[in-house]
């Protein structure tokens, strides 16, 4: 079990593909792969879930951890394309009402 | 006849094996019958319990073991998560969990302390024990009633 991250730059949006499961195991990957993106002012970063089959509150965590460096560097994030159950973990921790989660448009394309 | 099947499992208190004992309790609630989302619940909130465990329970040492007890019953499913670390105080936990406000500071979100709130949210039931050795969480999750008739057998059988 595992998780990987693979990003893309596309004009001013950098698209991050997120795989695998998220869980106390895995997240110090995704949150050191998250830390190295180079933030900048404008930057907009669009994560892709649609391939994260699990997560629990450690991945909330990650994404909690980064969404706060996004805001502190006039960065902004999307979080894209999530499974019913993702949806439902953003809900319930009242998550979707403080971060961007949307469909992915242009993104829908793999890599 | 005993009204349940009990199975219990003892791992390492390392986090390689959080996903090992979510995979398990998965594979056990589906003899049950629970739905696939049912089941999806559980896998979180067990995950969240043995996290627990991980974290905190051991500090630095590394040959703490968690042990993990399940009972199958025809309509329900309990799982009890034991450590044999550090005691925590629930009460005071639970006074500083839960979701996320929408007016909450951003400089200030919380990066943990949402796997007690995730278990009682995902479970039916959630009861957390301090005994001397250590803590162990007791959890509960119905089956649905029409699910019950169909798989009744595969337990009581």
């Amino acid at each position: 079990m595992n998780v990987n991250v693979q990003f893309r730059e596309d004009g001013d949006t950098l698209l991050g593909y997120i795989e695998g499961e998220i869980d106390t195991y895995t997240a110090p990957i995704l949150r050191d792969e998250l830390e190295m993106i180079r933030l900048s002012e404008g930057l907009s970063v669009e994560l892709d879930l649609s391939n994260v089959n699990y997560m629990d509150s450690t991945g909330l965590g990650v994404f909690v951890a980064f969404y706060k460096k996004i805001v502190k560097e006039n960065a902004s994030l999307k979080l894209v394309n999530l499974s019913s159950r993702l949806t439902r973990l953003f809900e319930i921790t009242g998550l979707s009402e403080l971060m961007e989660i949307g469909e992915g448009g242009a993104t829908n394309a793999r890599i | 006849m005993r009204a349940f099947d009990y199975i219990e499992i003892r791992v390492p208190a390392k986090p390689q094996y959080v996903s090992v004992i979510r995979l398990t309790v998965s594979g056990l609630a589906s003899r049950v019958g629970f739905s696939y989302d049912e089941i999806e619940d559980m896998k979180i909130a067990v995950s969240e319990a043995v996290t627990n465990v991980v974290q905190h329970a051991y500090g630095s040492h590394e040959d703490g073991e968690i042990v993990i007890g399940v009972a199958l019953y025809a309509d329900k499913l309990e799982v009890m998560v034991s450590d044999y670390g550090h005691s925590f105080n629930f009460e005071e936990i639970k006074s500083q969990i839960g979701p996320y406000q929408e007016d909450e500071s951003v400089e200030l979100l919380r990066e943990g302390g949402l796997g007690l709130y995730l278990m009682e949210t995902l479970m039916d039931e959630v009861r957390v024990n301090n005994n001397e050795g250590g803590v162990t969480v007791f959890m509960t999750k119905y089956v649905t009633r029409e699910q019950v008739k169909e798989n009744v057998q595969s337990i009581t059988r």
